[in-house]
């Protein structure tokens, strides 16, 4: 039974015989010839079957490993360690789920951020991620192989990319054929733009969220193709798995309805249609509203009303299917008119009221920025402060995908030229997935997959024009008095055997060279931790900055439990996880009012920043500077953010106080007066003026803006220094309390 | 000017209760009876949608999940019935499949949507 399914999920028993059985249909032919021809095949035909499988099952084999294995290389060359900011978070309640369980962690209200006012954890995440994970380890563990939950997040994201890779195989083998299915799942497993966010260690929603999305596609093309209420049933529960581990469910949830649509204006209607979107929308709906993050939004925001439009029309396109069938025309025609007419004012009644009372809620912002890119940039500084929300560059897209780029408009053209009801649903995601990776750098991660199987598309077709040309011609004569075509298969080009060589092998260079693009780009490009960073000495050797950890290890041991930490929120998760102390402001942003208090502080002078401290009962403050090291992605960099988030909110903090008079950001002797002296400049460059940091500089010269600073040798008035790491990346700084007789700080 | 507006408004409406006539006609006599059953069931699953959503307007959507729990139990049933009479109509051809193998998958389908709904009530 069991091989039975891996047979056919291999195509095995698909695999047709070659042209002789179809000739015979066509055409009559000297029996000698059939006779010898058939005879050839039969005795080749079975072992090439077995051949094909076994091959096949080699190519998936390797693809699977080369998935994982390319990976690798930040565990090889570093270690075993979480990287960048997110993940952080997600290890951490990841643990939790582990050690406390599932109803601790479903109802889990975390104290240790956001203070003063807490974290309602268990409804404000996606927790798909965190569930895989969970049930990995405790498989793991229940057949007593006991690896570490940390282990277990790290390798999830290769071990979940070799499975896209599986599934990238299927849905291209469901749109074209196997041949199609292979050089898919090949380009999905190395290309950049998907390795980019689901390297060992990037323990992040998209890592997993790529696999369910190829798996709701796939089951939703083959629902379609069959019309099977089982297939679309499974698709739903792969969409459920979907809406748990990514917000971007919204795009399925909207890109599938657009292609019903679609399907309806190019005369497609069919019952297959009907079945399998209606079964997937009624229990898609209804599934996504299991989790409480997503909650009511399925029946009341925006994002999901083109659903349930396409729902209506279709319920419209069945019902009139069915009442045509018992109805002449032109009684059809009269019928057809005027209920249609009738229905449709009382839906657009229903609507209008429903947006006119606010019933149903507006597009929220994050997906606004979507249609509108520059909305974001003036009314929600947060979003448009994030580097990923960012637009895209021409050089990302070919850094990304390389030979797909200019692959995937081939694969269009392929797909238009032979449409079916598979091809118009890549066509349609192809489209969608280049206009959101366009605007978003992000989303670049949604239009690799489509481009891969595009790309695969393109290849395969190329190559099975070409592979025609080396075989040799069949000597097959017809008769003319008998057949009404005369068919010959002379050699159509008198160069056809070398033209077919030259194809096959520059498509095989250009297949090389990709394979070459993506393992450096994997090496160089995205294998980085980020939380321990690398420089090349003079002498070529390595220097390891471990600042970070030092600084977090630091604040774990050497503060009180209770002591509550102040810094910018893109630190918030790493404190969280390796210092174990409480936070003010973190990387979940939910609450836009306290990170702008947080950085009218950074932006404030000292006294006013100290008032402010103390009215959050922050203990400690925490900065990161990469002045001494050159490291660009420091405070001083991101401060004019804070500037305007604080802005924002506050209409005494002017963005232009903080710029020259000529409009510059400068923080030497130039620098504007409020720059020189707010809490971030001073806990950054307290004490730099010592510090020689490059030959022939003056001391205090700060080596990321390329400038001396302008305001040295001050004191600190209000904090003292605590900690300061050994590349003084990371600086950690004390909040003075007063003494007994009040409003007289402790000298 | 009256009269002629009224008997055009008759005309239309006479033709539109012909066609209405003729459909009623051509399904009592062309539809199977085991489709017949199947019908039976979708109107009373469509009544108890009414009377749910009706409720709902009267008496207010608290508590919100278990309305929905309610009414998406009629709506999904409803569908899902719908599409097992599309896929077990002897007179389809786009839909390969066989009569048993239909009722299978709904009733996949039905396990899997009661089981949600009882766990969305509350």
């Amino acid at each position: 039974g069991t091989l039975t399914w891996f047979n056919s999920l291999l195509g095995f028993h698909r695999v047709k015989m070659k042209t002789p059985t179809k000739e015979l249909n066509q055409v009559k032919v000297p029996a000698k010839i059939l006779v010898a021809d058939v005879k050839d095949v039969l005795e080749s035909g079975v072992s090439t079957e077995k051949q094909e499988y076994l091959l096949k099952l080699l190519i998936l084999s390797l693809i699977y490993l080369l998935a994982f294995s390319t990976r690798l290389f930040s565990v090889l060359r570093y270690e075993s360690v979480i990287h960048e900011f997110d993940p952080y978070f997600n290890y951490r309640s990841t643990k939790y789920l582990v050690n406390e369980g599932i109803y601790n962690f479903l109802n889990w209200f975390d104290q240790s951020a956001w203070y003063p006012l807490g974290r309602i954890v268990g409804g404000t995440i996606y927790p798909g991620l965190m569930a895989t994970a969970a049930a990995v380890y405790w498989v793991l563990h229940a057949v007593n192989i006991t690896v570490d939950i940390r282990n277990v997040c790290v390798l999830l994201a290769p071990w979940f990319a070799s499975n896209t890779a599986m599934v990238t195989y299927l849905f291209a083998k469901e749109i074209k054929d196997e041949s199609a299915g292979l050089i898919a799942a090949a380009f999905i497993a190395i290309v950049p733009g998907y390795i980019s966010r689901s390297v060992a260690g990037s323990y992040d929603n998209e890592g997993i969220a790529i696999f369910a999305l190829i798996l709701t596609y796939y089951l939703w093309v083959k629902a379609v193709k069959t019309g099977s209420l089982f297939w679309s049933a499974a698709c739903s529960l792969a969409y459920f798995y979907m809406v748990s581990a990514w917000g971007g469910y919204v795009f399925i949830i909207n890109l599938i309805p657009l292609y019903v649509l679609v399907m309806l204006l190019t005369g497609r209607y069919s019952s297959r249609l009907y079945t399998a979107y209606c079964t997937l929308y009624v229990l898609g709906t209804l599934l996504a509203m299991q989790i409480t993050f997503v909650g009511f939004q399925p029946v009341q925001s925006s994002e999901h009303m083109a659903a349930f439009g396409t729902f209506g029309i279709l319920q419209l396109f069945g019902a009139f299917n069915w009442v045509r069938s018992h109805m002449t025309p032109e009684n059809f025609s009269r019928f057809f008119k005027t209920t249609l007419l009738a229905i449709l004012a009382i839906a657009f009644a229903g609507f209008a009221i429903g947006v006119a009372t606010g019933y149903i809620s507006p597009w929220t912002g994050r997906f606004y920025s979507l249609f509108d890119p520059t909305w974001a940039k003036e009314n929600i500084p947060i979003i448009a402060s994030v580097s990923e929300h960012q637009p895209t560059t021409w050089a990302s897209f070919f850094f990304d995908l390389h030979i797909l780029t200019f692959l995937f408009p081939a694969g269009m053209y392929f797909c238009f030229s032979k449409l079916t009801d598979a091809n118009i649903f890549l066509i349609i995601y192809g489209i969608t997935a280049v206009y959101f990776a366009g605007v978003m750098v992000r989303l670049m991660l949604v239009l690799a997959p489509v481009a891969c199987v595009l790309g695969a598309y393109a290849v395969s077709c190329t190559l099975q024009t070409y592979a025609k040309h080396l075989k040799k011609p069949n000597p097959v004569v017809v008769s003319a008095s008998t057949s009404k075509r005369a068919v010959t298969v002379a050699q159509a080009l008198p160069v056809q055997r070398e033209l077919g060589a030259i194809m096959l092998s520059g498509i095989g260079i250009m297949l090389v060279l990709y394979a070459f693009h993506c393992t450096w780009v994997t090496s160089e490009a995205y294998s980085s931790p980020s939380i321990v960073l690398a420089a090349r000495q003079h002498d070529g050797s390595r220097l390891i900055f471990d600042d970070f950890r030092e600084a977090y290890r630091w604040l774990g041991q050497n503060t009180p439990d209770d002591a509550r930490i102040m810094s910018w929120w893109d630190y918030g998760y790493q404190i969280s996880a390796m210092g174990n102390r409480t936070v003010l402001v973190d990387n979940n942003t939910w609450n836009n009012s306290h990170i702008a208090q947080v950085g009218k502080a950074m932006a404030s002078p000292e006294d006013k920043a100290y008032e402010i401290m103390r009215a959050l009962d922050v203990d400690y403050v925490l900065v990161i500077f990469g002045g001494l090291t050159g490291y660009a992605s420091d405070d001083i960099n991101k401060f004019l953010w804070m500037v305007r988030i604080a802005g924002s909110t506050d209409p005494n903090i002017i963005e232009s106080n903080y710029y020259t008079p000529r409009g510059e950001f400068r923080i030497d002797k130039e620098g504007a007066p409020a720059m020189l002296n707010c809490l971030m400049y001073k806990l950054c460059y307290y004490r730099f003026s010592e510090v020689y940091t490059e030959q022939g500089r003056a001391p205090g010269y700060d080596r990321v803006r390329n400038a001396e600073i302008g305001n040295k040798g001050f004191k600190l008035e209000y904090l003292e220094e605590a900690f300061t790491s050994q590349h003084w990346l990371v600086r950690v700084y004390k909040v003075k309390t007063p003494d007994n007789r009040g409003g007289i700080v402790n000298l | 000017h009256r009269v002629l507006a009224l008997r055009c408004g008759s005309i239309m409406s006479s033709s539109y209760n012909k066609a209405v006539g003729q459909f009623w006609t051509s399904y009592q006599v062309n539809t199977p009876q085991k489709l017949k059953i199947i019908d039976v069931f979708l109107l009373y699953i469509l009544i108890t949608g009414i009377v749910q959503f009706a409720y709902c307007v009267l008496v207010g959507t608290f508590p919100f999940n278990s309305f929905l729990a309610g009414f998406i139990s009629t709506v999904g049933t409803f569908i899902l019935t719908v599409c097992l009479r599309i896929q077990v109509n002897p007179s389809q051809t786009e839909i390969k499949t066989t009569p048993e193998r239909a009722f299978a998958d709904f009733l996949f389908c039905n396990l899997i949507l009661h089981l949600v709904v009882f766990n969305f009530m509350g």
